[in-house]
């Protein structure tokens, strides 16, 4: 009888209190995310929707004009989600070619001595504190930028001086932080392509740069978008980076003005905002939370559709 | 063996759960600290004072809340910088007993039940970088410079360059009082706006041709301060008034200070004893009365 119930644990009895308290306390843990997302959910909704019935949802989102604090207040952020949905698409376009290459040269072609080099310099810059991009931005960045945008607008008087802190500035810092999430998962998307994909191009007399153009990135372009859309959730939340560097007014995106995110303009005003003010403030979040989740809600769509396609 | 793991099993749980129950006991512990800490009240002046507003304060507030402190080694004076209007806020929410605010306050605050005790006046100070050949501006065109109708400095007798304006953000109570003062309200033309004084200063400090306002009581020697007018910015120019850039440091309090808790009437007592105001001037500020 007693070698019948024999178990590591203990007897029947007290392995199933166990088993249930272990479980009734994973059920609470996992709950914590799902009672944390909803309340953040409800909190965004129930603080950003105000201003929208106070100011007008029409004049929020085209209003051009940011001037929260005047005798006649106008709330127009036309210009902050231009400058996110600019600013991050650029950011893409110079980060995403970039960390591609690098993971192709990681998983493809990189000697094993190079390779260790890279790999450990990546997941460096995947944890240096965003902060830590904005000190270098201002200190190295933005002074570079100024001597560019003299040299530029040398004879255009009209031409208001942002002192280097500009959009181009924003642009690469965010480049840049885009760039460890974009290799790494790239990678894993490229090194996931079964070798013999590769190996019958070889052997059909393709060189390996048309095997890597050709078989290996449409095999891993799933990953690869997944990729890309990460790098736009993580550039389009930047907020501490961006706003040492960007100069923070409220303008159109042009290359060498000074602009303002979604992010930036909640994190710039929100210690001194008051009344109506403030509330536009939260609706801001509102937006850029809203931004997110179609984000999130894409990723999802292609991260189905990449298993589709791989049945 | 089987006992081991059958107490092991069991101590994991037993830490999990306290665990999760530690902190609501520790909440409860700190409730019962604070009720002993109320009934000491009549021996001497003890308890504390707590309270919230403007960055451009943090200096004063600081400085008078470790003097204070000092004096009444039973006293506990908690001083946080959240921002003037989210500090009126708080006192008028009964969060704080002393809301610091870097302006005058606004007639809804003043409805809401806010008292404007001024205990300091703080001057503005335009700065531009070390290597500026500028050293005086006159109000109109320090008025022309930031509504961008003039933006290159050889045209106010300095170098070849551009100006480039540097200001706080909407919202910022230097940036309220320098715009009021001027009378330019929403028609600046910045070119950075940076939500703290200490920004402003990094930015002026390492931009050639740039231009920035700041508190008087920060300045240092990396940047140079110009004179408005003809008149330097010193304490003794805006007690005399000649200096116009300047603005009013309040410690609001929710109704007048004489419905305050004892505590915090010492604490109005103190500032405007020759002790506190010493204090005041120590940090650059022009004290009242």
């Amino acid at each position: 009888m007693d070698k019948n119930t024999y178990s590591i644990i203990g007897s029947n009895k007290s392995k199933e209190t166990v088993e249930r308290l272990a479980n009734i306390i994973f059920t609470i843990c996992a709950f914590i995310a799902v009672l944390a997302v909803l309340s953040i959910s409800l909190y965004m909704i129930i603080s950003g929707t105000p201003a929208i019935f106070e100011v007008g949802l029409k004049e929020i989102i085209f209003g051009t004009v940011w001037r929260p604090s005047g005798a006649e207040p106008s709330y127009g952020i036309l210009y902050v989600i231009l400058t996110s949905i600019v600013g991050t698409f650029m950011s893409i376009i110079i980060g995403v070619p970039i960390g591609v290459m690098t993971a192709i040269f990681l998983a493809e072609t990189a000697p094993k001595p190079l390779a260790a080099i890279v790999k450990p310099a990546v997941e460096l810059l995947a944890g240096i504190p965003s902060v830590v991009y904005g000190l270098l931005g201002i200190l190295i960045l933005n002074p570079l930028m100024y001597k560019l945008e003299s040299a530029i607008f040398a004879n255009s008087p009209n031409h208001q001086f942002t002192g280097g802190s500009n959009l181009l500035s924003a642009v690469i810092v965010l480049a840049i932080m885009i760039l460890p999430t974009v290799i790494n998962i790239s990678e894993s998307a490229i090194r996931a392509v079964a070798k013999d994909y590769r190996y019958t191009s070889l052997a059909l007399g393709a060189t390996q740069i048309q095997t890597i153009f050709k078989i290996v990135l449409p095999a891993a372009k799933s990953g690869i978008v997944t990729a890309i859309v990460l790098g736009v959730g993580r550039a389009i939340g930047e907020a501490m980076a961006i706003s040492l560097v960007a100069g923070n007014v409220t303008n159109i995106p042009f290359p060498f003005n000074s602009v303002r995110f979604l992010t930036t303009a909640v994190v710039a005003e929100m210690s001194y905002a008051a009344d109506t003010h403030k509330d536009v403030l939260f609706t801001i979040g509102l937006i850029l939370f809203v931004f997110i989740m179609l984000i999130n809600l894409i990723l999802n769509r292609i991260m189905k559709g990449g298993k589709e396609n791989a049945k | 063996m089987k006992k081991i793991k059958k107490l092991l099993s069991m101590m994991v749980m037993v830490i999990l759960v306290s665990l999760l129950v530690a902190c609501s006991n520790d909440k409860k512990n700190d409730e019962s600290n604070n009720s002993n800490y109320s009934g000491n009240n009549d021996k001497s002046l003890n308890g504390s004072i707590t309270m919230s507003g403007s960055t451009s304060m943090e200096k004063l507030s600081n400085v008078l809340a470790e003097a204070f402190m000092t004096k009444y080694p039973e006293v506990i004076v908690n001083a946080e910088f959240v921002g003037s209007s989210a500090g009126i806020e708080q006192v008028l929410a009964g969060a704080v007993d002393i809301g610091n605010a870097s302006r005058n306050l606004k007639t809804s605050e003043k409805e809401a039940g806010a008292v404007e005790n001024v205990v300091a006046i703080d001057g503005i100070a335009v700065i531009v970088d070390k290597a500026n050949t500028v050293v005086d501006l006159s109000k109109d065109q320090l008025v022309s410079i930031y509504k961008g109708t003039i933006n290159n400095w050889v045209e106010l007798g300095g170098a070849n360059q551009p100006i480039v304006v540097i200001g706080r953000e909407s919202g910022s109570g230097t940036r309220g009082a320098f715009e009021e003062i001027l009378d330019i309200e929403d028609q600046c033309k910045y070119s950075n706006e940076i939500n703290s004084t200490g920004g402003v200063m990094a930015k002026v400090a390492s931009t050639p041709g740039a231009i920035g306002y700041v508190s008087l009581d920060i300045i240092d020697e990396t940047v140079s301060a110009v004179a408005l007018d003809g008149v330097a910015v010193t304490s003794d120019n805006i007690k005399a008034g000649d200096y116009f850039l300047s603005r009013p440091f309040v410690m609001a309090t929710a109704g007048e200070i004489s419905d305050q808790s004892e505590i915090v009437r010492n604490f109005f007592e103190f500032i405007s004893s020759d002790e506190g105001k010493e204090l005041i001037e120590k940090v650059g500020l022009i004290s009242v009365n």
